[in-house]
């Protein structure tokens, strides 16, 4: 504390000296984006029958799933009470935007994604468990819920099942994310977080980091079972990661404009932050080496044509450069928000500490862990296109 | 027209509504959980005007405000120490329920601010070789809004405002979540470090409640803050609101604040 009370800068009221929402809340509002935008992917698979992504289309669903798993984790670390958290479901304060975590979750983990991936996996369960044996034929038919029915009229509900819920998973994906954003987007004594178009801008990185995940994970693993990239697939995916942060670029560069120009009673503190403190992680980080030089890059791979290595390099790099850009997004958000007092008349520092449940070896953690579980769910699910199980009927062959 | 259907098919269709009946009545069941919960609480608190404390203390019948002259306060810090003594508010310099703060404005328009400890032992001298327009202090507390953005923001409703006007936090009842702490534009609330739940003034609830002052307005020498009902006539609160020019922090917020000041300076905030 006493480092803190040295790098004070101007006033800050008494109780700011502790800064309240740490980077366990920097991953929460990560990994929700990841989730959101990795299922928004999967959906212009079966929405908008894109067919060039098919060959991730069930890659990206699992993923998604795997970090939705751990999604509540750093929010439950990081209360002061965990054991109470129930109280979110059982007597919710309907007035409250935090109150509706419990429903948005649970609606986004029952009703959408593990319905979508069962009723997707289904038939597929079902023939692998009639050619296995032992523990992986249990887990198999457990999966499925001992479901046996692969008969044409039930593939055919099937179908229609996956379809009717992506068509409900994207507004469902859209409140996930957008709701992260409008926690802040709506704390009015706030003004770095107060903005309308908080939940929007949201929104759009967080189909940015989802594209750019899944196509990391892609570019990893397929190798790595031996497999050969599908550059048609990767090319596609290119393009979506590109208009998407070309939308999400724009939104910041609006928010940024706005805020000028209105030019409100906050801009001088603001002013500072973002030339100051937050000068590396914002504007270095966020917004050149996170946005400006992946989308030249994309757009370089556009206007000339490279070769496949080079194209899948470049892809390489600048998914990763995305990851940095969007973790660096929220750190921005969630800990720039805190680091001006609210008497608007001075600057406060976050002390990030290493071990310890709110630091940043628990925060490490928390986003290992989602790769741990999606390793074993890729073992569970196969995701890849020859794991499929070929379809008896022409009428299948479209699916 | 009413051809049988195929047994193969007939047995699919049956099959395709007894699932979609299924996912129908699970959906109902899980709804169904939520509900009673909901009711009971929302049912609960309308009663609650109606509610008798202990020592025949009724809430309903009452509606507290406090009003601070800024041009009585000395600065001494008194009402802070006596704050944390009444209330075990944490002794380090980050946690305080009520502070005073020191305002200097230069010549040059420059203000500069500060509140050392929370000025829990008044201010140390002040020495600038500025032009000093002008100089004074505000003791700061919560604002027990009627429009409370803490309030609204609770996820569980632990935090809450009382019949008689007063924003309290149930101490069992809050998950420690901070969210509130982060509304207050007021800076007005801590998390406490040994409950880990969020804490703030109550008015002295403990006191209000059996006819007391609170802490800070029984210590303050120069009754500079003046605490009483703002719906009755012969309260010492509305004279104070008769006789004085108000202003309120923050007001284009909408929080309705029910801490009035005197003589407030257009630099506070």
């Amino acid at each position: 504390m006493e480092n803190v009370f040295n790098q004070i800068q101007g006033f800050i009221y008494p109780n700011e000296f502790e800064l309240h929402w740490s980077i366990l809340i920097v991953v929460y509002p990560y990994i929700t984006g990841l989730v959101a935008g990795a299922f928004i992917l999967a959906s212009l698979v079966k929405v908008f029958k894109v067919k060039e992504l098919q060959p991730v289309y069930r890659l990206a669903m699992v993923t998604a799933l795997a970090f939705l798993l751990v999604a509540p984790l750093p929010l439950l670390a990081h209360l002061g009470h965990p054991s109470r958290s129930f109280e979110i479901f059982m007597t919710p304060n309907t007035r409250s935007a935090m109150a509706m975590f419990g429903f948005v979750y649970a609606w986004y983990l029952m009703a959408v994604l593990l319905l979508e991936i069962w009723f997707d996996y289904r038939r597929d369960l079902i023939l692998w468990a009639q050619k296995e044996r032992g523990l992986q034929k249990q887990v198999h038919r457990l999966v499925s819920l001992f479901s046996s029915d692969v008969s044409e009229p039930a593939m055919r509900f099937d179908r229609r099942a996956v379809r009717a819920i992506t068509i409900i998973g994207i507004p469902s994906a859209f409140l996930l994310h957008g709701y992260v954003g409008f926690i802040f987007g709506s704390v009015k004594a706030n003004p770095w977080w107060s903005s309308v178009l908080m939940p929007i801008v949201f929104l759009f990185s967080a189909i940015v980091s989802g594209i750019a995940l899944v196509l990391l994970i892609y570019m990893i693993v397929t190798p790595m079972r031996g497999a050969q990239i599908d550059m048609s697939c990767l090319d596609k995916l290119a393009s979506f990661l590109f208009y998407a942060m070309v939308v999400d670029f724009s939104l910041e560069i609006l928010d940024f404009v706005h805020r000028i120009y209105e030019s409100e009673e906050s801009i001088d503190i603001l002013g500072q932050l973002v030339s100051g403190r937050l000068f590396v992680s914002l504007v270095v980080i966020q917004l050149l080496i996170g946005m400006i030089v992946p989308l030249a890059a994309i757009v370089l791979v556009k206007l000339f044509r490279f070769p496949a290595e080079l194209r899948r390099t470049l892809y390489f790099l600048s998914a990763i450069l995305v990851q940095v850009g969007i973790f660096s997004t929220r750190w921005n958000v969630v800990i720039g928000g805190q680091l001006f007092s609210k008497s608007l008349r001075g600057l406060t520092t976050y002390k990030m500490s290493i071990m310890g449940i709110e630091g940043l070896a628990s925060a490490i953690v928390l986003l290992l862990l989602p790769v741990v579980i999606l390793s074993v769910l890729l073992r569970i699910l196969p995701p890849w296109p020859e794991a499929r199980n070929p379809m008896e009927t022409a009428a299948d062959a479209t699916r | 027209m009413n051809e049988p259907l195929a047994p193969s098919e007939s047995n699919a269709e049956v099959k395709r509504y007894a699932r979609r009946d299924f996912i129908k009545k699970a959906l109902f069941a899980v709804a169904g959980l939520l509900v009673p919960q909901t009711l009971v609480a929302s049912k609960e608190l309308e009663g609650a005007p109606e509610w008798v404390l202990a020592d025949g203390y009724k809430p309903g019948e009452h509606y507290w405000a406090m009003g601070i002259d800024t041009r009585k306060c000395i600065g001494c810090g008194r009402c802070v120490e006596a704050c944390k003594t009444e209330n075990n508010v944490p002794r380090e310099p980050f946690y305080f329920r009520t502070w005073v703060e020191r305002y200097r404005i230069n010549a040059d328009g420059e203000t500069f601010v500060d509140s050392p400890n929370g000025a829990i032992d008044g201010f140390p001298d002040d020495p600038t070789d500025k032009n000093v327009m002008r100089t004074f202090f505000v003791p700061k507390l919560c604002n027990h809004c009627d429009n409370p953005p803490c309030v609204q923001v609770c996820p569980v409703g632990a935090t809450y405002k009382s019949p008689d006007g007063v924003v309290l936090v149930d101490q069992d009842y809050c998950i420690g979540c901070r969210y509130c702490i982060q509304a207050c534009p007021y800076g007005a609330r801590f998390l406490h470090p040994v409950t880990k739940t969020a804490e703030k003034c109550t008015f002295c609830y403990h006191r209000i409640t059996k006819g007391l002052l609170p802490a800070c307005v029984e210590a303050c020498p120069t009754q500079a803050r003046v605490f009483g009902e703002v719906r009755r006539k012969a309260s010492p609160l509305q004279r104070f609101l008769r006789m004085n020019r108000i202003g309120i922090l923050k007001p284009y917020l909408n929080t309705k604040p029910k801490v009035f000041y005197a003589n407030l300076d257009g630099e506070v905030n």
